[in-house]
Order: C-alpha cells, then structure tokens, then sequence
C-alpha cells in the first residue's frame, strides 16, 4: 500500500518534536550528574519516604480497585437494572473530571466539616491529611482502569463452562474461583498495572487531600518534584524524576507482557 | 433454592456496586455543585466573572482546541502507520506512543523546562529565532509552555482509540481500492476515515476532556496568574488561599469544569452506542 513515508515521517516527526525529545532532555540533563550526587538525592529523608508512600498507597488503592472493579464489571455485564446506564457512564468520571476539581472536592469531604469527613472523625477515623486520604484520591482515579480492562473480557466470557460447572455440582464461590477468575485474571492485572502506575504518577487530585506534611510522610513524590522545582533545583527534580520514570517503565512493561500472554491465551482457544 | 440464591447475589452485587459508584464517584459531583452555591448565587456569578478567571478559561480553551488539533492529526497519522503498515520497530514505537500515559503529568512539565527553560540545551535556539525575525517568544512559563505540555499529556488519547478499529476492520477494501488504481487520498477519503470516524471522534472527546482538566504538567509551567493560567491553575490558586470566600469562589469555577466533564461524558455515551450500532451494521453487511 502507498503512503508509507508519509504517515511514518509525520508520526515520528511528531512524536520526537512533542514527546520524545522533550523527555528525552530530562535523561540527557540527569547523565550530568555523578552516581554520588544522584545517590544523595535520592537517598534523602523526603524523596525515600515520598516514593515509599507513593508505592503503598498506590499498592493498597490498586487492590481496593480490583476487588470493586471487578464486581462493578460484573455488574454491569450481567445484571440489567434501573440506572445502569448511569452507573456504566459514572465509571468514565474519574477519567474526565480535572484531577485538580477531583482533589479539593475529595478533600473537603473527608475533612472534618464535609460530608462523610465529619461523621468518620467522629468515628475516630481521619482521612483527610493522612495516608488514608491519599488512598481514597487513588482509589477515585484508578476505578476505571479495572473496570474498563475485565468489562469486555467478561462480556465474551462464554457462560457454557460456568453452567458445566454448577452442573457438576460447583458452588458459585467454586465456580468463579475456578472457572471465571483465571479468565479475567490477566485483564485485572493489566488494570491492576495501569490503576497502579497512575497512582505513582498521580498529582492534582491527591495533593490537597494529603496534606503534604514531611513529618507525617504524606508527601507524594510527584509533590517533591514540584517542589524542588519551585526551589529551582532542577538537578534534584531530574534525579527524582529519573527514578519515577524508571518505575513507571517498568510497570509499563509489566502490563505489555501480561497482554502479550493474554493474546497469546485467547489465540490457543 | 436455587434461584433463591441467584437472586440474592444479584441483589448483593447491585447494591454493592451502586453504594460504590453513588459515594466514591456521584457524591463528590454533587459536593462541587453544593459547596460552589454555599455564598448564595449572586456570590457565584461573581465568583465566575472575575477577570482572572475569565483570562483562565481563554487559555484554557486555547490549549484545548490546539491540543485536540494537533492530537487528532497525530492520532489520523500513527493509526493508519500502525494498522496498515508492518516495519522494524513498530512494536517499539507502538510502546512509545502510549508513554504519556504513564509519566506522572509533573515530569512532563518538567520535561519543556529542561528542554526550554533557562538551562535547557534549546533555549539558544528559540533565542535565536527571536533576535532574526525580531520576535518575543517565550515557551517556559509563557502560554506556549502550557500548550506543549497540554499536547504531550494528552498525546495518545486519539491513537489509542482509533488502532483498534481500524484493525478490525482489516485492509481488505483498502488494498482492492488500491488495485483498482484508487490514489491515496481517495482511499483515505472514501474507505479509511468512514471506518475511523466514529472512534477518531470518541478519541477527540477524552482527549478534550483531559485537555480541559490537565493540572500538573501546567503547574509547573505556569506561573502568572490572570496571563498564563488555565482553570485548573486558577481553582488551585483560589482554593490555597485558603479563605471562606476563596474556598467557595474555586468550586464556583470548578463547576464550570463539572458541566463541561457532565457534557462530555453525555457525547461520548451517545458516541458509542453510535459507534456499536455501526460496527453491528457493518458485520451485517
């Protein structure tokens, strides 16, 4: 077929012009610092807790994700009820709402005038400025990606093995322990890696409702980065940066294989 | 005893999932609404109408509609490259693309600043682009900036949409067409875009939306407020200042937002029982 130097040549071109080059300043920029210096920044109180905290709570909003994701993708597949099509199109929310709106409106509920903020306090509960409030902001922002992963693999799940399953005398805990769940493990997965990814990254809606606090080890690292960019410590932010960067790689490719071995599956079948 | 059973869980899972959905996602909408009407409405057509606020949403609109331009021209490109021509280092290139997904949006802002800002190896250049042609261009820190960064958050968003239905509907009619002696852009007029789009639109609408929204890349390239600052720049602002007043002021402007996100997520719904109903049509045939 004709057109292929023209579609390659615009594609990279634009690519490397609004992405890659740009980045790729940021790799360039922190070769300039010694493994010694990069080491210090890294090694630092605030940049090893934030990168703690930012790996936990994504962790733990990662798992609350997949166990609602999965019963929300359920739900949608195989119920039909009033206000569904509500609910299937709430689930984009978090994709489409400004992070930043997402953020104050999450932190002035979970705060202790909002709603449910004030009744949880009451309980003894906080989470607004705290780690919990971080996981709440993430677990907001990360719903979609699982649910929009399992969703159509679900919807192709063909029902005949479930029935063969309760035919043999299954329960329905046994039959989507073993029937159902190794199907959608790798679409879970994959939303579990991109749901997680995002939250290391994540910035606008998390910094209100963490309170940023060094002290409390609320800080985020996409807040330290921030920070030391106001600071105008450019070679603080890269190094930092660095590092995020080779995570999210890694995830990134943690997420490919799963899909490479999920395509390969569903080819054997 | 059984179909006792069944319905229970149904019941258990519908309410599990509308509990979710109705406390972690439809209750913070509302929130916004109630907390942007607490001063009373006269306070938040003020609120909306200050002149900070109404240089934010220029900016942030001409982000927007240059942001979806350039991602939609991107997006028409690297589909057809990706579905429609095999190449050494395609797979490489595919996994590329989607990087931008997966950067926090605060390394892309860091990003043009490494690239343009004082220290950055381009700045010489934009200087001298400047003093030939006589120009003031500044990127970092000026709207240019916001632009960029704005572009690059969003950059998959249209491919990404677009790929997999181009490679559903496979190359057949494109490669007879080609044949029959049909020339590139006639194939690309009659076959590849009626094929596209619906998902090319799809794409354009979350790519507007996350334009529209995008907060942390900007932050860090923005730094005047009521010059170079977007909505989301002006919400963060008005919400640190942490007063009563200023506090109610930022969820009066981010209503706006919320009824913009409300909009969109109504076209896309419609997009895609639009773009199903196509495909459907196609099979048919």
């Amino acid at each position: 077929m004709k057109g292929f130097k023209l579609t390659f040549g615009v594609t990279v071109f634009m690519f490397s012009l609004l992405v890659f080059i740009p980045l790729a300043s940021i790799l360039v920029y922190s070769f300039s610092l010694s493994p010694a210096e990069f080491w210090e920044i890294i090694s630092a109180d605030n940049v090893r807790n934030s990168f703690i905290t930012s790996i936990v709570c994504s962790l733990f909003a990662a798992l609350i994700n997949c166990f609602f994701g999965v019963i929300l993708a359920w739900t949608l597949v195989r119920y039909e009820f009033k206000f569904k099509l509500l609910l299937d199109g709430l689930i984009e929310l978090p994709f489409a709402l400004p992070t930043a709106v997402a953020g104050i409106t999450l932190s002035k509920m979970y705060s202790n005038t909002g709603f449910p903020g004030k009744w949880l306090s009451k309980a003894g509960i906080d989470v607004a400025y705290t780690h919990l409030g971080i996981i709440v902001a993430l677990v907001f922002v990360g719903i979609p990606f699982v649910v929009r992963a399992v969703q159509p693999v679900l919807e192709k799940l063909d029902k005949q093995y479930e029935e063969a399953a309760y035919v043999l005398g299954a329960g329905k805990l046994t039959a989507f322990k073993r029937v159902i769940l190794p199907e959608i493990m790798p679409a879970m997965l994959t939303g579990f890696g991109l749901a997680f990814a995002r939250g290391i990254g994540e910035y606008g809606s998390v910094i209100y409702i963490s309170g940023n606090s060094a002290k409390e080890k609320t800080q985020v690292v996409s807040y330290v980065i921030m920070q030391k960019l106001n600071y105008m410590d450019y070679a603080g932010a890269t190094a930092v940066a660095l590092l995020m960067l080779v995570i999210s790689f890694l995830i990134l490719l943690f997420v490919n294989i799963v899909q490479i071995r999920q395509s390969r599956h569903t080819n054997e079948l | 005893m059984g179909y006792k059973k069944k319905k229970s869980t149904r019941f258990l899972m519908i309410t599990v999932s509308t509990l979710f959905v109705g406390l972690m996602l439809f209750l913070p909408l509302v929130m916004v609404i109630i907390n942007s009407l607490k001063k009373g409405f006269e306070f938040y057509l003020q609120a909306v109408s200050t002149k900070t606020v109404i240089s934010a949403l220029k900016v942030t609109l001409l982000a927007t509609v240059i942001t979806v331009i350039v991602n939609t021209v991107f997006g028409i490109f690297a589909s057809i490259l990706l579905t429609r021509f095999s190449f050494k280092g395609k797979q490489l290139l595919q996994t590329l693309i989607d990087i931008p997904f997966s950067v926090s949006p605060v390394i892309a802002g860091l990003a043009f600043i490494m690239m343009f800002g004082r220290m950055g190896w381009a700045a010489p250049f934009v200087d001298a682009v400047n003093n030939a042609f006589g120009w003031d261009i500044k990127i970092v820190f000026a709207v240019p900036g916001v632009v960029l960064a704005t572009i690059f958050v969003t950059f998959p968003f249209v491919s990404r949409e677009v790929i997999p239905v181009l490679n559903a509907a496979g190359s057949d009619e494109e490669d007879a067409a080609a044949l029959m002696g049909a020339g590139m852009f006639t194939i690309f007029r009659r076959i590849t875009f009626p094929h596209m789009k619906w998902a090319l639109l799809y794409g354009m609408v979350l790519c507007t939306a996350r334009a529209l929204g995008e907060f942390g890349a900007v932050n860090a390239l923005s730094k005047t407020r009521g010059e170079t600052f977007t909505l989301p720049l002006e919400i963060d602002a008005l919400y640190l200042s942490g007063s009563a007043d200023s506090i109610t002021a930022a969820f009066a402007v981010s209503s706006i937002l919320v009824l913009f996100t409300v909009v969109l997520l109504v076209i896309r719904c419609v997009l895609e029982n639009r773009s199903k109903k196509a495909q459907e049509e196609q099979k048919r045939r």
